[in-house]
């Protein structure tokens, strides 16, 4: 017991530190980071292999049938109640943030669309102008300052980095609507969820078929797309702070 | 003797990159974060014609290739998504590989502008950056989430125009150094086999 104490103690200044992390965080967004930094390039490009091949065999097959068979009422209802069974864990990590306009932003939405919406099948808080502002843990941990780390592509997932594997790995326990949902419906979030990735798959096909099968180097530009999209949207979408712009210029005149 | 013509030659020389970096410094002041806006509402306003024009997709990748050449800094993007290679390339391939480039592109994002179709493209607002502008829009499509669409503005060439695109924050400039990268890199760094491919490709 005493032990237990001793360790509390012991993290107390550790607390303080997050917690002053995020008091600065809520006024300043950390730097974003730059570059590429790919330490297992070798390992990530044979992942990237073998979830290319899962598309080409599983994904991109199902979501073309998804697409062919469903008219879009209805996969925007699929997209709608999916999106919405993941607003309360958007909410935590809102709230993990110290982002309390987003907070209570999102939690209207989330109230108005399970009402009005029938349980998130529509999406009426979008004609309140309450548009989706997603999150997720990843960007809760680069809001308490913690770095990007390595370049990963995940088996099945696709791009990412260190952090965001782990953000991933969190929000999994993160939704409350886990925990209130009686056992024999725990399928439906995962099913929505699997059905919404289909759906994205179908929706986005044009780009998607452009980088994984017209590009000269699939797997460097998924990485390049991944990371400036990603940094893009964590820097406050570029209001913020000046952007990593590549300026040809200076390699022409040398400035 | 001999030297001494050599170093008045290098006095002209000199002289002459003087006056041209004085030139070039006024071009710098004399572009505003206005007529960056200016270039990037031309720009939007010529690409919405088009996407609405309801031409056939190969009249509509023609008409993006002119507004490319006449409002982007076509040389300057192409030259650099050639990397380090583009030190080792003769004038002529530099040239060649730029009207390459300019087909390319104009295929290879004409056929992401059809998705566009029925959509508008506004000017959000302009700011000077280090050495050039960046000018923000956003691009409101039916049925979809708005999304941002950047562009990057400089007189570095001696005339105004832009020489980055972002989409969602994805520089088109850096995927592109990327994807010709490769494209080099599996043709042997043999700049004249990717010139005639890319002629088809995009």
């Amino acid at each position: 017991m005493s032990n237990w104490l001793k360790r509390v103690g012991q993290l107390r200044p550790l607390a303080a530190v997050l917690l002053g992390a995020m008091a600065l965080s809520a006024c300043a967004r950390p730097e974003t980071s730059s570059g590429i930094y790919d330490p297992n390039e070798r390992f990530n490009r044979k992942v990237h292999a073998v979830n290319k091949g899962i598309d080409r065999a599983l994904l991109r097959p199902t979501s073309q049938v998804y697409g062919f068979v469903l008219p879009k009422p209805v996969r925007n209802g699929v997209e709608n109640f999916s999106s919405n069974l993941n607003m309360p864990r958007i909410v935590v990590n809102d709230f993990l943030q110290l982002n309390v306009e987003d907070g209570v932003h999102n939690t209207f939405r989330f109230l108005i669309n399970s009402t009005m919406g029938i349980g998130g099948l529509f999406n009426p808080a979008r004609d309140f102008g309450l548009d989706e502002r997603s999150s997720d843990f990843g960007e809760t941990l680069y809001v308490w300052g913690v770095g990007e780390g390595p370049y990963h592509e995940m088996l099945f997932l696709g791009p990412g980095t260190r952090r965001q594997m782990v953000g991933i790995y969190v929000d999994i326990f993160l939704n409350p609507i886990s925990y209130v949902l009686p056992a024999e419906y725990v399928w439906v979030p995962t099913g929505a969820a699997v059905a919404s990735i289909i759906g994205d798959r179908y929706r986005y096909s044009g780009t998607v078929d452009a980088i994984l099968y017209e590009s000269a180097d699939s797997y460097a530009q998924a990485r390049l797309l991944y990371l400036e999209n990603r940094r893009f949207e964590l820097s406050g979408r570029g209001e913020d702070e000046e952007p990593e712009y590549y300026d040809p210029y200076e390699d022409l005149y040398g400035e | 003797m001999e030297n001494n013509t050599l170093s008045r030659r290098m006095f002209l020389v000199g002289t002459t990159a003087t006056g041209a970096m004085l030139i070039a410094g006024r071009g710098q002041a004399a572009l505003t974060t206005e007529q960056a806006r200016a270039l990037i509402d031309n720009v939007v306003g010529d690409i919405t014609s088009v996407i609405n024009s309801g031409k056939s997709e190969q009249r509509m990748y023609g008409d993006f290739e002119r507004i490319f050449w006449k409002y982007g800094d076509v040389p300057t993007i192409s030259r650099s998504t050639l990397g380090p290679a583009a030190r080792s390339a003769s004038r002529s391939q530099l040239d060649a590989f730029a009207k390459a480039f300019g087909g390319y592109l104009s295929r290879k994002y004409g056929k992401r502008f059809r998705e566009f179709i029925g959509g508008k493209i506004e000017v959000q607002s302009a700011r000077p950056l280090k050495s050039f502008y960046e000018v923000k829009t956003v691009a409101l499509l039916q049925g979809e989430a708005p999304f941002d669409l950047t562009f990057l503005v400089s007189d570095r060439s001696g005339k105004n125009l832009f020489f980055d695109m972002l989409i969602e924050g994805i520089s088109l400039l850096k995927a592109e150094r990327t994807e010709i990268g490769a494209m080099l890199d599996s043709r042997r760094g043999n700049l004249d086999r990717l010139i005639n491919d890319l002629k088809t490709m995009g």
